[in-house]
C-alpha cells in the first residue's frame, strides 16, 4: 500500500543528528538511544504492516524524568516525536515519522498499585492489557477492555487508541474504565488529568486524552478501573441460514432489554476459516452465526440465557447450542476470537476494516460489501461486533499479485464510505492513525477539521506530536476530495488545487 | 461542506419524531452567536434555569435554548436517543419509558422543565452513577455551535466511534464555556425487570467497607448510599437473581413506593439532608476513602465515591482536605455562589488554551467554571 504521506502535514527540521544524539546521551543510557538504521528496523511499522518508514531515532527512557527530557530537547529543536507502546495497533497510529523521534514506553512495564478497596489499578503505560487482569485476578477483578490483541498490547496504547474488544456493549470501552492519567505534554510538563474520584474539576480532558492517537501528549501513568469478575459467564451459538435474520435476532435481543456481555455475528466465509483453523464445532453451511454471551450473578445469568434461546429460535435460528461447560464456552469462542488468523491462512494477506453502523442498517451494508466484492474481484469474510454495530470486513487479496494491494485499498476506502452514508464512521475501535486518514475527509467538514486541528494546537502548538496521523490537513483532503466528488460537489471548493 | 448523512427513515417501533411542540432553532441561535461576536459582548446560556444554582455567576445576554427542542431521533433497539437540547428531560424519560428504557445515568432534575442540555453541562448524575456510568459515558455525538458561530457535528449515533477527537464528552461538565450544545446523542439502557431497595442500619466507617466490600462482588446493586444511620442498597435486575440476593445479604426490605420515592429524593436533593441554609459541598473521593475530618453532616452516595458536607469551613479548609485525598470539591449550593476546586498551573493553562479553540472571542458563559474565561 502506498503510505499517504502528504506535505502540508510535514514537519521539516534542520537539527543536526550527532549533536542531537549527545544531547540525548546526557540523560539517556546508551542502550536507550538507537540509531543504527538495522537496530531501528523492527520499529519501522505497527500492526499496520503494509507502511513502514524508518524513524531518525529510536529512544526507550526508563523514567518519567527521563522521558521528560526527551520530550523537552524535541520541543526546544521542532523534531516531531511519535510515541509507542507495544506496536500492535492496526491503522498505522505508531507509524514513525522519517525526520522524527520515536518515543518507545516500552521500558515503563510496571504495575504500580492494585487498590482492591477502590477497585483500581495504577499501572505503567507499557504494561500489557491481559497483565492487569491478571494482577488484579487474585482480588477478584479484572480488567474489563478486552481487545483481541491483549495478550500484547499495552494500557498506553489502549488509551492513545480508546481500545474496544468483544464486551464493549456491556462494559463500555477504555474511555468508560480509566480513572486518571498522568501526561507529559510536548513541553515536558507532567499534568495530572482525573482523580481519585469518579469524575474531576474543569473539563473532561480525559475523555479527550482518549483515543487521541498521541496527537495530545505522551501518557505516562494510567489508573484503571477494575470491576468485580463474573461469578457465572455462559453463552449460546445460534445457526441461521440467512444472514439478514441473524441480523434481525441480534436486532430483537437488544429490543427485549437483555444487553449481553458478548454478541457477536460471523458471516459463512468466516465460519469456514473459523472451522478449518481451530474446529470449534461451527456448522459448515450455516450463512451466519450469533455467539451470545451472558455473565454475572447465575440467576442473572440463567435468566438472560433463557430469553436470549426463545428470542433466537423465534427469529429464525435453525438450531441454538447452550455450551454445556466452561470448556465448550471456550471452543465457542475459540472460532471467533481466531478468526482474523484464521481468515489469514485462506488468502496470502488480508486486510481488516473497522467501519461502525448503526445495527438496523446490517443488511443493506452487507450487500453493499457483497456487491463491492464481485465488482473488485476480491472475496471478503465478515465479523461483526454486532451488539455495538463494529463490523470487521477482512478483504482478501495477493500482495503478489500486481494491482490486487491498491484494489484491496480501493474496496476498503469504498466499504467506509458505506458505512458513514449508512450514519456509521470510519472506525469503531482500531482508530484513524495513517490508514484512514483520507476517509476522515468524508466523514468531516472543513470546519470540523479546523476545531479538531484548534484542539490540537491547545496542547501542542507547534504540531510536533504525531504529525500527519489522525486528522488530516485540509490541502490533503482539498487532493484527496477532488478524486472523490460526490453527486457532482468537490468537498472543499474553499481550498485552493494543488 | 459536510458530506456526513444523517437518516430521518421513519421509525419502525412507530416512534412519531415531530410533535407540535418541537422546534429547530439552530439557524436563530446561529446569529445570535454571530451578533454577539460583532459586537463583542458575551452570552449565558440558559435553558429552563434549574442548574442556574451550580457553578460561578456569569455575565452576559441572557441566550435561550429553550426553545431549541424536540426529540430527533429515536432507536430502541439501537439503544440510542437523539434531541435537541431544550428538550425537557421529563419528555424524553417519559418516551423512553414507553418502550422500557431510560437514561441510565440517572440525572437529577433540580425543576420540573429541566432539559437535557443543561443535564450534559452540569455534567451531573445521580445515584446510578458508579454502576451504570454517568452522563459522560452516555453521550455518542454532539451537534455544537461553537464560538466562531459555526455548527459543527461530532461523533455520532454508534456506541463505538474512534474517529477524531471527542469533542462530544468534551462539552460535559463544561457549563457552556466551548459553545452550544445543539443536538445530543446518547446511549439508553433497558429498564431493569425489578427493583428493590434493602436497609442496613451501621456505622459511618462499617458502611463505607461494607459498600464498597459489596461493590468488588457480583451483586446487582445499581445504587447505594449512607444517611448517617444505615446503608440502603438497590438491587436492579431479574426477579431471580434480585430474590436470591436479597436472601444472601439480609437487610430490611423497603417497600416499593417508598423506595422509588427515597431514590427520587437522593437524585433531586429533597432529603431533609439537602435542606435549609448551610453551605453543600460535593466532593468526589475514592468510594473507600475514610472520612475526611471536616466538621458538618454528611450524606454518602454512589457507594461512598460521592460525599455531600453541609459545613460552614471557608473554602480553602475544604478544597486543601479534597485535594489532599486525590479527589476534588466544589462548593454546589450556597448563598455565597458556587466554585470549584482551583487547578494546577499547567492545567489551568491548557484549561484556557481549549477555551480559545472553541470561543476565541469569549462570548460563552464567561467566568461560569472559573474566574476570568
Amino acid at each position: 500500500m502506498n503510505h499517504p504521506e502528504h506535505p502540508a502535514e510535514h514537519i521539516a527540521h534542520t537539527v543536526d543528528k550527532a549533536v542531537f544524539l549527545r544531547q540525548l546521551s546526557q540523560f539517556l543510557k546508551v542502550e536507550n538511544i538507537v540509531s543504527a538504521p538495522e537496530a531501528m528496523r523492527p520499529y519501522d511499522c505497527d500492526g499496520m504492516s503494509a507502511y513502514r518508514v524508518l524513524p531518525w531515532l529510536v529512544v526507550l527512557p526508563e523514567t518519567i524524568e527521563q522521558a521528560q527530557a526527551v520530550l523537552r530537547l524535541c520541543h526546544q529543536h521542532r523534531v516531531p516525536v511519535v510515541a509507542r507502546g507495544a506496536g500492535t495497533g492496526l491503522s498505522g497510529g505508531a507509524l514513525p515519522v522519517a525526520n522524527g523521534v520515536l518515543l518507545s514506553l516500552a521500558k515503563f512495564t510496571r504495575i504500580l498499585a492494585i487498590d482492591p478497596d477502590n477497585r483500581s489499578a495504577r499501572v505503567q503505560p507499557g504494561v500489557r492489557n491481559l497483565a492487569v487482569s491478571e494482577a488484579a485476578a487474585p482480588f477478584g477483578l479484572y480488567y474489563a477492555p478486552d481487545p483481541s490483541s491483549q495478550i500484547a498490547c499495552t494500557i498506553g496504547g489502549n488509551v492513545a487508541e480508546n481500545s474496544g474488544g468483544v464486551h464493549c456493549l456491556k462494559y463500555g470501552l477504555t474511555v468508560h474504565n480509566l480513572l486518571a492519567l498522568k501526561l507529559l505534554t510536548i513541553e515536558g510538563e507532567l499534568i495530572t488529568l482525573g482523580g481519585a474520584g469518579l469524575d474531576c474539576a474543569g473539563y473532561d480532558l480525559l475523555a479527550v486524552l482518549t483515543g487521541s492517537e498521541g496527537l495530545l501528549g505522551v501518557i505516562v501513568e494510567v489508573t484503571l478501573k477494575l470491576l468485580p469478575l463474573p461469578e457465572t459467564a455462559s453463552i449460546l451459538l445460534a445457526v441461521f441460514a440467512d444472514i439478514e435474520q441473524a441480523g434481525e435476532a441480534v436486532t430483537a435481543i437488544i429490543g427485549a432489554g437483555l444487553i449481553p456481555a458478548g454478541l457477536e455475528m460471523m458471516d459463512n466465509l468466516a465460519i469456514r476459516a473459523a472451522e478449518a483453523f481451530v474446529h470449534a464445532g461451527y456448522p459448515l453451511e450455516a450463512a451466519a452465526l450469533v455467539l451470545c454471551e451472558m455473565d454475572g450473578m447465575a440467576e442473572q445469568v440463567a435468566a438472560d440465557l433463557a430469553k436470549a434461546q426463545v428470542i433466537l429460535l423465534t427469529n429464525g435460528a435453525t438450531e441454538v447450542r447452550l455450551a454445556q461447560n466452561e470448556a465448550e464456552r471456550k471452543k465457542f469462542w475459540a472460532g471467533r476470537k481466531s478468526a482474523f488468523p484464521a481468515v489469514g491462512r485462506l488468502s496470502p494477506d488480508y486486510y481488516c476494516m473497522d467501519g461502525t453502523i448503526p445495527r438496523r442498517r446490517l443488511a443493506e451494508v452487507l450487500r453493499g460489501i457483497a456487491a463491492l466484492s464481485e465488482e473488485f474481484g476480491l472475496a471478503v469474510a465478515n465479523v461483526f461486533h454486532a451488539g455495538d454495530g463494529n463490523l470487521h470486513p477482512l478483504i482478501l487479496y495477493d500482495a503478489n499479485q500486481t494491482g490486487e494491494l491498491a484494489r484491496a485499498e480501493a474496496f476498503g476506502s469504498q466499504i467506509l464510505q458505506l458505512c458513514v452514508a449508512a450514519g456509521g464512521t470510519i472506525t469503531g475501535e482500531h482508530g484513524v492513525g495513517m490508514e484512514k486518514i483520507n476517509q476522515m475527509c468524508v466523514q468531516f467538514s472543513s470546519a470540523e477539521l479546523c476545531q479538531f486541528h484548534a484542539l490540537k494546537a491547545a496542547f501542542d502548538p507547534c504540531g510536533l506530536l504525531n504529525p500527519g496521523k489522525a486528522i488530516p490537513s485540509l490541502p490533503r483532503c482539498a487532493e484527496y476530495g477532488a478524486l472523490h466528488v460526490h453527486h457532482g460537489h468537490t468537498p472543499h471548493p474553499e481550498l485552493d488545487r494543488f | 461542506m459536510s458530506i456526513m448523512v444523517t437518516h430521518r427513515t421513519p421509525n419502525s417501533t412507530g416512534f412519531e419524531a415531530m410533535i407540535e411542540s418541537d422546534s429547530d432553532a439552530s439557524v436563530l441561535l446561529r446569529e445570535r452567536v454571530l451578533a454577539a461576536i460583532a459586537d463583542q459582548t458575551s452570552v449565558n446560556i440558559v435553558g429552563n434555569g434549574s442548574k442556574a444554582f451550580y457553578g460561578r455567576p456569569t455575565q452576559g445576554e441572557p441566550l435561550s435554548v429553550a426553545e431549541h427542542r424536540g426529540i430527533i431521533n429515536y432507536e430502541p433497539t439501537e439503544l440510542v436517543i437523539t434531541a435537541r437540547c431544550g428538550t425537557r428531560l421529563a419528555d424524553i424519560e417519559a418516551v423512553l419509558a414507553e418502550h422500557g428504557q431510560m437514561l441510565a445515568f440517572e440525572p437529577p432534575h433540580f425543576g420540573s422543565d429541566a432539559t437535557l442540555g443543561g443535564a450534559v453541562a452540569t455534567g451531573l448524575s445521580g445515584p446510578r452513577r458508579p454502576y451504570a456510568g454517568a452522563v459522560r459515558d452516555v453521550v455518542l455525538g454532539t451537534r455544537l455551535l461553537n464560538g466562531h458561530g459555526e455548527i459543527l457535528k461530532f461523533g455520532g449515533e454508534v456506541i463505538k466511534n474512534v474517529a477524531g477527537f471527542d469533542v462530544s464528552r468534551l462539552m460535559v461538565g463544561a457549563l457552556g464555556t466551548l459553545g452550544v450544545v445543539l443536538d445530543i446523542s446518547m446511549k439508553v439502557l433497558p429498564q431493569p425487570e425489578a427493583d428493590i431497595t434493602l436497609i442496613f442500619a451501621m456505622t459511618i466507617d462499617t458502611a463505607l467497607l461494607q459498600m464498597n466490600r459489596w461493590a468488588g462482588q457480583n451483586w446487582p446493586i445499581s445504587a447505594a448510599c449512607f444517611d448517617g444511620e444505615a446503608v440502603r442498597i438497590r438491587l436492579s435486575g431479574a426477579e431471580k437473581a434480585i430474590a436470591t440476593a436479597q436472601i444472601k445479604l439480609g437487610g430490611d426490605m423497603l417497600p416499593d413506593d417508598e423506595a422509588a420515592l427515597f431514590w427520587a429524593d437522593v437524585r433531586e436533593q429533597r432529603l431533609v439532608f439537602f435542606q435549609g441554609e448551610t453551605t453543600l459541598w460535593r466532593l468526589s473521593l475514592a468510594s473507600a476513602t475514610a472520612q475526611p475530618n471536616l466538621p458538618g453532616a454528611w450524606f454518602i452516595d454512589w457507594g461512598g465515591a460521592l460525599r455531600w458536607l453541609k459545613s460552614d469551613q471557608p473554602v480553602e479548609t475544604i478544597f486543601q482536605a479534597a485535594q489532599v485525598l486525590g479527589g476534588y470539591a466544589c462548593r454546589f449550593r450556597s448563598p455565597l455562589g458556587g466554585e470549584f476546586q482551583p487547578l494546577s498551573k499547567s492545567l489551568w493553562q491548557l484549561h484556557r488554551n481549549i477555551k480559545l479553540a472553541f470561543d476565541p472571542h469569549g462570548i460563552f458563559n464567561v467566568g461560569r467554571l472559573y474566574e476570568g474565561w
